[in-house]
């Protein structure tokens, strides 16, 4: 479960920019084409998949109540024709496109539904995200183990379902657009005898046709596909185990359509300027933020004046720079492509002098040791050196501690341990575009708890409220209302008490063949990383 | 004979169990809770619980150990936590690569080393000996991971003599095979060599000289066959040698074997497949060890006289 906590943590989510005018072209229909990994696909079941790489397959695979417009943000009617919200805010009430079929051959209906969500929710199923569900009601008991089923979740008849709420939830719809969310046939789930992952039955775009492990998987079209026009391509395979130089070096000959993992960042630059290589990588911003977690329950960090006195410390443009550009020095805990960043805020700037008057302020005039965390593989160490040299010049001492992913996140989620974690690998990716996303987890009180992300341990009992208040405001109603009632509670955490060090936003980087059409924003989706029902190849 | 394989046989089984033992031990006591990784980032400590419970890890460490054996002695090595599907089928898929992999690893390696090495031992201390030597000392000294790039680049890349990466074919098999080889050839070569040299000495080769045997045939025939028994020994611990190595080749030429299988598992953390791949692998150097035991007195009546 590692690669999907840690480096990439959940999709790969950008906002879209606006289309480049010159790739107004029309899609062309048919073909196949080739995507390398490095990694192995760990599994296609939707309710345990959460690695980029999956992410997009499965998206490929399963339909969903809701889906995102291909290349953005915005979310509309897909597996459901319609839907409605009760006043209060707490009911959801869907109705299901007629007629749509699994590739079993049989037709979706709302008991698939209800049946899909509560196996994605029950603890025999392992899934990471049954924790995004929590606001239906009988999700605590359903994990809990005392209930086999939610009562949340109604088959009002064959065509419509219904979600009741514990409270009303302004990500909620965001939240069935995950692919957790996807619908799955019990029939298949049950015929598959716990090897579902490798043995998917779904209703999107594209079915599995061949999965030899540790290969290949060959994707096609479903003929059946209830999205009309789409998907373009005819299929794809996925090789597997390709080096990503090897990869690149298959892309300039023509063997492969997509690179999957990018350039590698020692090659970027030198590609990144090769006219050989133009048209071909797609370089985009994701929501991602890369941060210091600054603990606040440990001395003296809990201090919030050293806390703004370690954020002016840092110079972020040479930290940028060290992973050769791909990345925007960052100065809130919000990416800029977030609803909810404010574009006025200015953050610490660096400021040596300054930075060492405040520790003085704080009553240590002379520094202080500490220890800074950080994952042992390049280039995360490297961060943490420059890291710990910007920190030597206000007299702070910090001791690196570079180790695997798991015990980094096993020490930052121990109370009292870890007073400083470079995130970088581990850094924040939003699940899906909504502000909440960057509080609930990383900075809420419920989060502050053992095993929890939340490494600042920051638990501020005024901004609570407020946070909860902005997830019952109704999106989107109030979605101008919502997003500057964030703005501000992140601005004023950052400027209050500083439990974060923002250094950088990282951009993500895909390499693709000349004969590959479609915008960028397919290639590196705001929601589903690679979006392969929209991708397609030039006449 | 019996009771020799008898008493060997034990001692591999006690050394599986050591290694299953001291893997469980270091891997379990990792300070990471797989729960935690697999309840993922929005969990809360009661479905962490629950997952723990599904995997029964709120066990005893000894019960889990022991509940782990009995799997083992009905062929079942768990579940991965991140495919959430049985690992020994997961390595059985990937094993046939991996032994075809080592396999011509091996013969690149021995054909490489004997030739290298016998040619080094009738030229001792002219030129060609020192070429020789030279060489093997490159090879054995360069890392894996540039030699296997280096002759991706050239071979398949610049020349496109062979495929750049895949399964499949004889010609896929080449260049990885060549990687694996080239290093432990220059092993071989030197320990040839020197057996050579030492068997050159002996009387009898020095009679066959006399009597007019042509000179191939007494490096061939007289020579070669006893000098083979180091090399038979080594065979057997190469194989866990190439288990470390076939790690980086599997890596570079996207070889779908259990190297691979493992680094991915390294880093995700899925104790499961750890586990169940360093098993595999300990089977593997005890049986290598086993058979080369079991070989030799075949080949040395020296051997089997005691």
């Amino acid at each position: 479960m590692l690669k999907n906590l840690l480096k990439y943590t959940a999709l790969a989510t950008v906002l879209a920019l606006a289309p480049a005018a010159a790739q107004a072209e029309t899609p062309n229909r048919g073909g196949t084409i080739t995507v390398t990994f490095k990694d192995d696909i760990a599994t296609l079941d939707p309710a345990i998949g959460y690695d980029w790489q999956n992410w997009s397959m499965i998206n490929g695979l399963f339909s969903r109540l809701v889906d995102y417009k291909p290349g953005s943000t915005v979310l509309g009617p897909s597996l459901a024709d319609s839907y409605t919200v009760s006043p209060d805010g707490k009911s959801y009430t869907f109705k299901l496109h007629p007629g749509v079929k699994f590739t079993n051959g049989r037709e979706i209906t709302a008991a698939d539904v209800k049946y899909s969500i509560e196996r994605a929710v029950n603890p025999k199923t392992q899934g990471p995200g049954a924790g995004f569900f929590h606001s239906i009601v009988g999700a605590d008991k359903l994990t809990a183990g005392t209930a086999q089923a939610m009562d949340g979740i109604v088959a009002v008849d064959d065509h419509t379902v219904r979600f009741d709420l514990v409270q009303p939830d302004a990500t909620f719809l965001n939240v069935l657009a995950l692919n957790f969310a996807s619908v799955v046939p019990k029939e298949a789930v049950e015929a598959a005898n716990g090897d579902f992952g490798k043995h998917p039955v779904g209703s999107g775009a594209f079915m599995l046709k061949e999965w030899t492990v540790g290969q290949r998987l060959v994707f096609q079209r479903n003929p059946d596909y209830f999205v009309k026009e789409r998907p373009y391509i005819d299929g794809f395979t996925i090789e597997i185990g390709q080096e990503p130089l090897v990869a690149l070096l298959r892309l300039q000959k023509g063997e492969v359509d997509i690179a999957g993992d990018g350039i590698p960042p020692a090659k970027y630059l030198e590609m990144k300027k090769s006219p050989d290589f133009a048209g071909m990588i797609v370089d985009r911003d994701q929501l991602e933020t890369s941060y210091v977690t600054l603990n606040t329950q440990v001395k003296p960090l809990d201090n919030p004046k050293v806390r703004q006195a370690l954020n002016m410390a840092i110079n972020k443009d040479r930290i940028v720079r060290i992973i050769n550009g791909r990345a925007t020095p960052a100065n809130q805990v919000l990416p800029p492509l977030m609803p909810g960043y404010d574009k006025d805020y200015k953050g610490y700037a660096y400021d040596v002098a300054k930075a060492k008057a405040l520790l003085a302020e704080a009553g240590l005039p002379d520094g202080f040791s500490t220890q800074l965390y950080t994952s042992n593989t390049d280039p995360q160490p490297r961060i943490a050196q420059a890291i710990q040299q910007d920190l030597a010049a206000v007299g702070v001492k910090a001791e690196i501690k570079a180790l695997a992913n798991p015990n980094v996140i096993a020490a930052g989620g121990t109370q009292g341990q870890a007073p400083m974690v470079w995130s970088g690998g581990l850094g924040w990716i939003a699940d899906f575009p909504d502000p909440s996303d960057f509080y609930g987890p990383i900075l809420a009180c419920g989060s502050a708890v053992a095993g929890g992300w939340n490494w600042s341990w920051y638990c501020n009992k005024d901004i609570e409220p407020r946070a909860q208040a902005a997830d019952a405001m109704p999106v989107p109603a109030k979605a101008a209302e919502r997003n500057a009632v964030w703005a501000q509670i992140f601005t004023e955490i950052q400027s209050k008490d500083a439990p974060w060090i923002p250094v950088f936003n990282e951009r993500r980087v895909v390499a693709k063949s000349k004969r590959m059409g479609g915008p960028d924003e397919v290639y590196i989706d705001p929601t589903r990383v690679i979006d392969y029902d929209a991708i397609y190849v030039k006449p | 004979m019996a009771l020799f394989l008898a008493r060997r046989l034990l001692q591999a089984a006690f050394i599986l169990l050591g290694v299953a033992a001291i893997t469980f031990v270091l891997l379990y006591c990792l300070p990471a809770d797989p729960a935690v990784l697999i309840a993922g980032r929005s969990a809360t400590p009661p479905m962490v619980a629950a997952i723990r419970h599904e995997l029964g890890l709120d066990q005893p460490l000894i019960l889990q150990f022991l509940h782990y054996l009995d799997g083992l002695l009905h062929g079942d090595l768990g579940r991965s936590y991140t495919q959430k599907t049985a690992v020994a089928p997961l390595i059985l898929a990937r094993l046939p690569a991996t032994l075809v992999l080592m396999a011509a690893g091996i013969l690149v390696e021995v054909a490489l080393g004997l030739t290298f090495g016998i040619i080094a031992a009738v030229r001792r201390d002219g030129l060609t000996d020192r070429v020789v030597m030279m060489l093997s000392f490159v090879g054995v000294s360069s890392p894996q991971f540039v030699v296997a790039l280096l002759l991706l680049y050239v071979f398949a890349a610049t020349l496109g003599w062979f495929p750049m990466s895949g399964f499949g074919t004889p010609a896929h098999v080449v260049l990885p095979a060549l990687t694996l080889g080239v290093l432990g050839a220059g092993w071989y070569a030197r320990m040839v060599r020197s057996a050579m040299i030492e068997v050159l000495r002996q009387d009898y080769v020095r009679t066959a000289r006399a009597k007019g045997v042509p000179a191939a045939r007494v490096v061939l025939r007289h020579a070669l066959p006893n000098a083979l028994l180091p090399i038979i020994a080594m065979i057997g611990i190469d194989i866990g040698q190439f288990m470390g190595g076939v790690v980086v080749v599997e890596a570079v030429y996207g070889w779908p074997g259990i190297g691979q299988l493992a680094w991915q598992a390294i880093q995700q953390v899925d104790v499961p497949i750890i586990m169940g791949v360093t098993l595999v692998s300990a089977l593997a150097i005890v049986l290598g060890n086993l058979v080369a035991d079991f070989i030799a007195p075949f080949v040395d009546p020296r051997i089997r006289a005691q």
